[in-house]
Parts: C-alpha cells; structure tokens; sequence
C-alpha cells in the first residue's frame, strides 16, 4: 500500500520534474526533485516515525502558508503588478508587437480584396507616389508586396483586377471580414518595415512599428519623435523627460512600496484612515457583541423561564447561517432605493446606508452586531454556568445586591474565561474581510486618494482591492507591503495576548 | 454547632418562607416586572435574530416586481426553477463545486491534521515541543493575509502545470489543505491526550504496528470528534469567498459563495428573488448541520477557555 502510493507519488514528481526541465525552469525543477528525494527517504528508512506522520501536512503548510509568507515579503520589495509581471525579455517583445502603430503623414492608398488563379485571399494596392507614377501591386497577409500588371481599373483610378487576379464579391468580403481587416502586407522584406493594413477593405493604411530596439545600447527609440528612452532600473524604459512606456518588467525595488506608503500623501493619508478604522471596527465590534451577548446571557440564564430552549435557537440562528450570505441580505436590507429598511421601516426615505461615508459605518457595525451577538451570548452563557452555585448564593447571604453580584464576582471570573476569546474575535474582524466586501465592498469611494480604496475598507480588504480590483492595475508589490504591515499588527497582538493567556504552558 | 438551628435562625427561616410563598401568588404587575420583561426582551431578540432570515425566504417565493415591502405578499416558485435555467450562472455546477471542494478539503484537513496531532500526542522526538509553538503561532495568522504571494504562486505554477493554476479546483483545494495543520491540529491533539495511552501500549505488546495502532485504536476512538471536526472545517470552507474568488475564474467551476455573489454585485433589484432562492437553498444544509452540531461548536468555542 504504502509503496504503491509512494511509488504513483514519485512517478508524477518525476514527470513533472521532466517538463520542468524541458521549460528550462531549473530552479522550479531542484525544489521539486528535493522535495521528491525527501518524501522518499522519509518513508524508506525505517525508524524516523514522527516525521512519517507529520510530512503530509507539514509539506501542505509549508508551501501555502509558509513559504507564502516569505513570497509575500518578497513581492513586497518588487514592483510586481499589472504593468510589471514579467521579466525583461517578454517586456521588450510586447512592446515591440504591441507598440505597432499608424504612422501619421503616410498616403493612404486604394485597396481592392482579390482572390488568386487557387482562390486564396489576396490584396491589390494601387499605389501612386507624388509624381503621380502609379504602380499596382499585389500580397497575401503576412508577404511583401509584388508588382503585377492591372486589367481593371474603376472610374477614381483604382486598380479592381490584374493579371491572375479576380476582386472578391463583396458578400464573400463580409464573411471573412476578421480575416481581411488583420492582414499585414508589407513593403519591403526587413520584418521591422512598415506595413499596410485595410480597416475598411477598400483603403490601405501604412503602419509601422512605434516603438525601435537597440539591443546594443539596450534603449528605445520612438519612431515618430525619435524619444529614446533608457531602463530606468525601475523596470520601465524612461525617457529623458521622465516619461515610461508600457508594460515594464518586473525587478526589485527595494524599500520603494513602504516608502510610497509612508511619504506619498495620496497613500499614506488613505491608509492611515483605514487603519484607525480597522482598529475602530475591531475593537467596537467586541464590545457591542459582548455586551448584547452578556446582557442576553445574563437574562436567560435561568431555567425557569418558560421557552427559554426556543428563545436560544432563535437568537443562534444569525451564527449558524453562513456568514457570506448575510452579508448579502443585509446589503439587500440596507439598498437605497429598494430595501426593506429604507422602505418600510423609515416610511420610504431615501437613506444612503451603504454609500455615505459616516452612515455605512454604522451600518457595517450593526449587521456585525447581529452576526456576532449569539457567539458571545453562548460563550458567556457556557462562562457564566461554569461559576460555582455556592460562591453566589455565599454572596447573597452576605446580603451583596445584584448589581454587586454581577459588577463583582460574575464579571470578573467571567472575564478570566472569556477573555482569550475576545482576543481572537478582535483578531478575527481585523481582518474579517468577507462582511466589509461582500456588504460594502468598502465603499463608498474615496477619490482624493491615489489607490482603489474606500470609505469603509479595512487593512485586509483595501489590499484585496490595490491587488485584484477589475478596472484600475492590480499593484501586487504595493498590496504585498500592506499585507506586510498586516502581518506585523497581528504578530503584535498576538504576542501579547500569548504572554496573557496560559497556552503556553499546556504546551510544557 | 450544627446540629440545631438557633432561635433567630429559625425566625429569619420562616419569614423567608413566607415572603417565598407570597411570591408564588403574583399579580399580572408582578409577573412582568419579575419574568414578563424577560419574555418581551426575548421577543425583541427574536425578531431582530430571524427577521434577516424570514426576509430572504419570502422573496425566493416573491413576484419578482413584489418583494420589497410586505413579506410573503405574493407566492411563486418560479425563482427556484429560474436559479437552475440560468446557463450564465449555473448554480446546480456551483452547488456539486462546493459540495466537492469543500467536502474533499474537509476530509483531507482532517487526515493530515489527525496524522500529525498522533505524532505530536503519542511520540517523542526533539523539536516536538517547538512544533506545536510553531503550530499555534501559524494559527494567530489567516491565509488570507499572504492571497497576493498565493495568487502570484498559482500563476506560476499554472505557467508549468496549468492544471494546478488558476482556475483549477485542485489548486484551490490544496490551498484550503495547506491552512489544515494550523486550523486543527492543536485541537486534535487535545482529544488524542485524552485517549488512554495504556490502550496503545497494550495493544503494542500484542503486536500491533503503529499503524495499527493509530487507524484501529485512535482514529476509531476519535472518530465522532474527528467527523465534527471535518463537519466544522466543510462549513468554514463553504463559506470561504477569497480564496475561491481569486482562484475559481470560470463560470461553471464556482462555489456557491463566490457564485452567489455575481447576482448581488450587479444591480440589485432585478435578479434579487432568484437570488433569495439560491440562498434559502445554500443556507439550508450549513444552517441544519449547524444546529446538529450545536454542542460540539459550544463546548469546542469554549473548551480551552472554560474549565467549569
């Protein structure tokens, strides 16, 4: 069993290893060989058990939160994004491929669609120069173009049919209009040359590359003002006037994303406020939570109270429904226009909840009131049933009112269970991404600032945006620097709350 | 001392008697200012706790014109039948997505996790106790924090084995499996310490093999924590939207939750009952097994923290 799996394992890790080498991916190729060799002599030698049963999931959690980690911090210091996710070479190619353009002050000649003596696709360009010479020649998409000797010409001088070649039945045109339209004859046989091209198949336009390599000097050149633009070691070839072409290429940039997070006023501004408010959101979020879900525990902690059980499955049910659906019916319950909230309960106002910057803050802490009350109620319920009967009824002997029994000896003790949990549920909305997107998608939108981020984002939700956001570049470096500081604030929190709690020392 | 009540003793023991029983005869007054306000604060709760609920099961039943005012003001079944017609959101495909992804990561996190918390609770080995440090501290950090290093990786790998790139369900999974050891080992291990040792050691003076051991003594022990552990990981990661929204990019190979999402991101108001359906239907399974497993979360939730 274990060395047909072992076996069928190794067998895969060995043909990806070929393709791996075949792509001249060498360094992709050594971790996989030596994650290869390492299974395998893990689980051939004999002995060495511990590392039998924990090499599965170890591997899993070193790559994708691990290693992850460390890529993170990588991609931090390079400029990674959408203008900047490749290496060099690839950079230069499309821009060369890309970089084709009209080029402004060249004729534009007639063109006839024609078809060969075989039937192939054919163009025939009349082409005068400004002696008012006139010469017909003929290409196929892709080849240069060839004098022929014209038959037919129509009433404006255009050359409809030469020798061997027939014009196309316009029907026949339209049908391959894709085909037409992308055709590239070229005048002369140097690939870098210009080209004509019909966008109309009845005119030619010269074309010509924008953009010319000197793989010597290794710069740009561009053809219609002669702008030579150098690498700027930022991965962009810039000119002198400080002007960059697109794509660039990705390198390391050093501390360049954390400083344009703490001195480009248009980012630092942004993320200082989302920083305040996801601290804000957090810490709110426990105390409203906690209070409701103490005051509710504290009320129905008492067995004599007739359908207490229902009274509790019903306040369970915001915590069992899954929490990315009640972000969406909440933001159905707050629209605008439509929603229940603004229709019935405020008798048809158009209130802004979701779109108002001040608004949908208040409107993000009550639908996380709502999903996070019943937590605390069952968690401070289970904390306050856990007090010994004898310590409250000594209490009361001692003639301690309720207020005092509560602010006293409930409290306290309960705090002591509780409150590890109110760390991780500070630290689990810190970074509780799926209501604040999925409710407002962190809008409404913040446009003084130079990146895609909104009123009501929080740190892990305004990084999602920098890099995934449909529309505006993704800036994966930049994203990876805030998730970086991320990073730091959890540890932060974390490390404290480990010295507070006695975790550590169920591991001794 | 003890035997005999004192004479004040006995006194104060009736008058309390008495005032007890007075109690019992209470006035209407009376009962609401003792249990009545409990009822009413208990009401309110439940209202504000179901209302969001009760709202999205009458629109999946809603005219799509009539939904907005009063609750089930019209009945149709027509959104549900629209939900599984829609070729451009095919929910039934995200449904079987979900149901797979979620339920293939699920078992697999509990393997691995039971895997290693065995090694951790039964064998001895230098650098356990480190290990286990190393395994709550991964824990304290989401993998949602590195997505971009996570995206970036995919796509690397995609530009070798497109089938583990982005876009591939088998990619995802492995994601959700590398946040396993973090998620549950720690927990695992509790249970395991709890399994007498006594047991293994009898059975390894008979014969047994570790293996043996550990799928015929502990696993079978464990079994029903390990079935709510895996039950608790299915619904965490049904409900993941990130990772899947960064991974999944076609169609038909969405989950639910980010599926869902394409009705409501666009303009509401148009698809909103049809989307009330997919949800009644997307919540109902998470939400039973929920509840089934209502004791196990509470104790789990508090099990490190309240001793009693």
């Amino acid at each position: 069993m274990k060395i047909v799996l072992l076996g069928l394992m190794t067998a895969a890790m060995v043909f990806a290893i070929m393709v791996l080498i075949g792509n001249e991916d060498y360094l992709f190729a050594a971790v996989v060989t030596a994650v290869t060799l390492l299974v395998n002599w893990v689980y051939l030698r004999r002995g060495k058990l511990p590392a039998k049963y924990l090499a599965p999931g170890l591997i899993f959690m070193a790559i994708f939160q691990v290693y992850v980690v460390g890529y993170s911090a990588y991609i931090a210091f390079t400029n990674y994004g959408t203008m900047h996710n490749s290496d060099k070479d690839d950079a230069i190619n499309a821009m060369l491929l890309n970089g084709q353009t009209r080029i402004d002050g060249e004729p534009i000649y007639p063109l006839t669609v024609v078809t060969d003596e075989a039937g192939e696709l054919n163009f025939l360009v009349t082409i005068s120069d400004d002696s008012g010479a006139t010469q017909v020649k003929v290409a196929a998409n892709g080849e240069v173009l060839q004098q022929v000797t014209p038959t037919e010409f129509n009433s404006l001088g255009k050359a409809t049919a030469a020798e061997g070649y027939t014009e196309m039945p316009f029907r026949r045109i339209a049908a391959i209009q894709e085909e037409v339209v992308r055709a590239k004859l070229y005048l002369s046989d140097d690939p870098d040359s210009y080209f004509l091209m019909t966008p109309d198949a009845s005119q030619a336009v010269v074309f010509g590359p924008r953009l010319d390599y000197d793989p010597v000097a290794d710069t740009m050149t561009r053809v219609e003002d002669g702008t030579v633009f150098f690498d700027s070691g930022e991965g962009t070839y810039r000119s002198a006037a400080g002007e960059d072409l697109a794509p660039g290429w990705r390198v390391e940039v050093g501390l360049l994303n954390f400083e344009r997070a703490i001195t480009d006023p248009g980012i630092r501004g942004p993320l200082l406020r989302v920083t305040i408010w996801t601290f804000t959101f957090a810490i709110l979020s426990v105390i409203t939570t906690f209070i409701l879900g103490l005051g509710l525990a504290l009320l129905f902690n008492d067995a004599k109270l007739r359908g207490q059980r229902w009274y509790r499955v019903a306040m369970v049910l915001p915590y069992a429904f899954p929490g990315f659906l009640s972000a969406f019916v909440w933001r159905a319950l707050y629209n605008k226009d439509y929603g229940f909230i603004n229709v019935v309960l405020f008798g048809g106002a158009e209130i802004p909840w979701l779109t108002d910057e001040f608004l949908v803050k208040i409107a993000i802490l009550l639908v996380n009131l709502w999903l996070g009350f019943p937590y605390m109620f069952l968690i401070t319920t289970g904390a306050l049933q856990s007090i010994p009967a004898d310590l409250m009824e000594s209490a009361r002997i001692d003639g301690a009112s309720a207020w005092q029994q509560l602010r006293l000896i409930k409290l306290p003790l309960l705090l002591v269970s509780v409150a590890p949990l109110l760390i991780t549920s500070f630290a689990f909305n810190f970074n509780n991404f799926s209501l604040i997107y999925l409710l407002s998608g962190g809008g409404p939108k913040d446009f003084d600032a130079d990146i895609n981020v909104g009123h009501s984002d929080i740190l892990i939700s305004m990084v999602y945006k920098i890099a995934f956001s449909t529309g505006e570049g993704r800036d994966f470096g930049l994203a990876s620097a805030f998730s970086i500081l991320i990073f730091f604030i959890v540890g932060t929190i974390s490390y404290f709350s480990f010295r507070r709690t006695k975790t550590l020392e169920d591991v001794n | 001392m003890d035997k005999e009540l004192s004479k004040d003793e006995l006194k104060a023991y009736k008058e309390a008697k008495a005032q007890l029983s007075n109690e019992r005869k209470t006035t209407f007054g009376g009962w609401l200012r003792k249990k009545g306000w409990k009822h009413l604060v208990g009401w309110v709760m439940v209202v504000y706790s179901i209302f969001p609920i009760v709202y999205v099961i009458s629109g999946s039943f809603a005219n799509a014109d009539q939904f907005t005012s009063t609750l089930f003001s019209s009945f149709t079944t027509d959104n549900y039948v629209d939900l599984f017609n829609d070729p451009y959101r095919p929910f039934a495909n995200w449904f079987v997505n979900t149901l797979f992804i979620s339920g293939t990561a699920a078992i697999g996190s509990v393997f691995l996790s039971a895997l290693a918390a065995y090694a951790f609770s039964r064998l001895r080995f230098t650098g356990r106790r480190a290990g286990l440090l190393t395994l709550i501290l991964v824990q304290m950090f989401p993998q949602l924090l590195a997505l971009v290093a996570i995206y970036a990786l995919l796509v690397n790998i995609g530009n070798v084995f497109p089938f583990l790139g982005i876009g591939s369900q088998l990619a995802l999974i492995m994601v959700y499996l590398g946040g396993a050891l973090g998620a549950n080992t720690y927990l695992m291990y509790g249970f395991f310490n709890t399994i007498p040792k006594e047991l293994d050691e009898a059975a390894k003076i008979d014969g047994a093999t570790h293996t043996q051991i550990f799928y015929g003594i502990i696993l079978r022990l464990a079994a029903p924590i390990l079935a709510v552990i895996g039950l608790l990981a299915f619904i965490g990661t049904s409900s993941d939207f990130v990772l899947a929204n960064i991974i999944l990019t076609k169609p038909e190979s969405k989950t639910l939750a980010v599926g869902l999402y394409m009705y409501v991101s666009d303009q509401f108001g148009q698809r909103w009952t049809i989307f009330a359906a997919g949800a009644v239907l997307a919540a109902v399974p998470i939400v039973a097994l929920f509840l089934y497993l209502q004791k196990y979360i509470v104790s789990g939730l508090t099990g490190g923290a309240v001793k009693g």
